[in-house]
């Protein structure tokens, strides 16, 4: 635990969310840059759910409550410190989207946009690999599968190691 | 194992989570398959990625569940 006379720490603090409801992306901007002068570029990544040869109708995102948004705040603020950034906000879906919806956003700010953008990739690629998040698709014939993990993902989370 | 959730005393024969599936195993050989070494399991200790050897104290939260798929 901190004691009172700590200094604040430099690091800048994640905003992290995990919900079911839709993400505002200009208010997400507006959170992560207000009252900054020191930001001179934003990396944004936004995931919708996509269509599949096998034709869907759905997703179903399953999280492990507490432990999702702790991992998600974990691997934020590792991106913060590696690649010294002025801020980042991860807002990340669960529970059944559909075709066309959004399921994450990622922001990441940065005095120059390398990082900003270096950031963005790294954050995703964790995300898409390591973060406790299951998968179910709901094909459009009715049936429903879940997802395996999969190789190309890992192979691109790895790249970060 | 057939249940969502459970809460049972840390059994005096297990510390480490490696210990504790080989307890519930042995305890309702119907379920081991949950278990199968060919279908891997990842598990946490409150709410962190655990190994096989990491170890466990009484109070700790247990959780099993297959290889994340991500977001």
């Amino acid at each position: 635990m901190k004691s009172p006379s700590s200094p604040p720490s430099p690091v800048a603090e994640p905003t992290i969310h995990v919900q079911t409801a839709p993400f505002d992306v200009g208010a997400s901007l507006a959170a992560l840059t207000h009252g900054h002068h020191d930001i001179g570029g934003i990396g944004c990544f936004i995931g919708l759910v996509r269509d599949t040869p096998e034709k869907l109708t759905a997703l179903t995102l399953e999280q492990y409550p507490g432990m999702t948004e702790r991992a998600l705040h974990t691997i934020a603020t590792q991106a913060i410190t590696r690649f010294a950034l002025l801020g980042c906000t991860i807002i990340h879906r669960h529970g059944r989207l559909a075709l066309g919806e959004p399921i994450v956003l990622v922001l990441t700010a940065s005095a120059h946009r390398q990082p900003a953008l270096d950031a963005t990739a790294f954050l995703i690629d964790w995300l898409k690999t390591r973060a406790p998040f299951w998968k179910q698709e709901h094909a459009a014939d009715g049936t429903s599968r879940w997802v395996d993990a999969q190789p190309d993902d890992d192979a691109a989370a790895a790249r970060w190691s | 194992m057939g249940h969502a959730e459970e809460t049972l005393p840390l059994p005096p024969t297990v510390a480490t989570v490696a210990q504790l599936i080989a307890w519930l195993r042995a305890r309702n050989p119907a379920g081991a398959h949950t278990f199968d070494p060919a279908a891997p399991i990842r598990a946490a200790v409150n709410q962190t990625f655990a190994t096989p050897e990491t170890t466990l104290t009484d109070q700790d939260e247990v959780a099993f569940f297959p290889p994340v798929t991500g977001g």
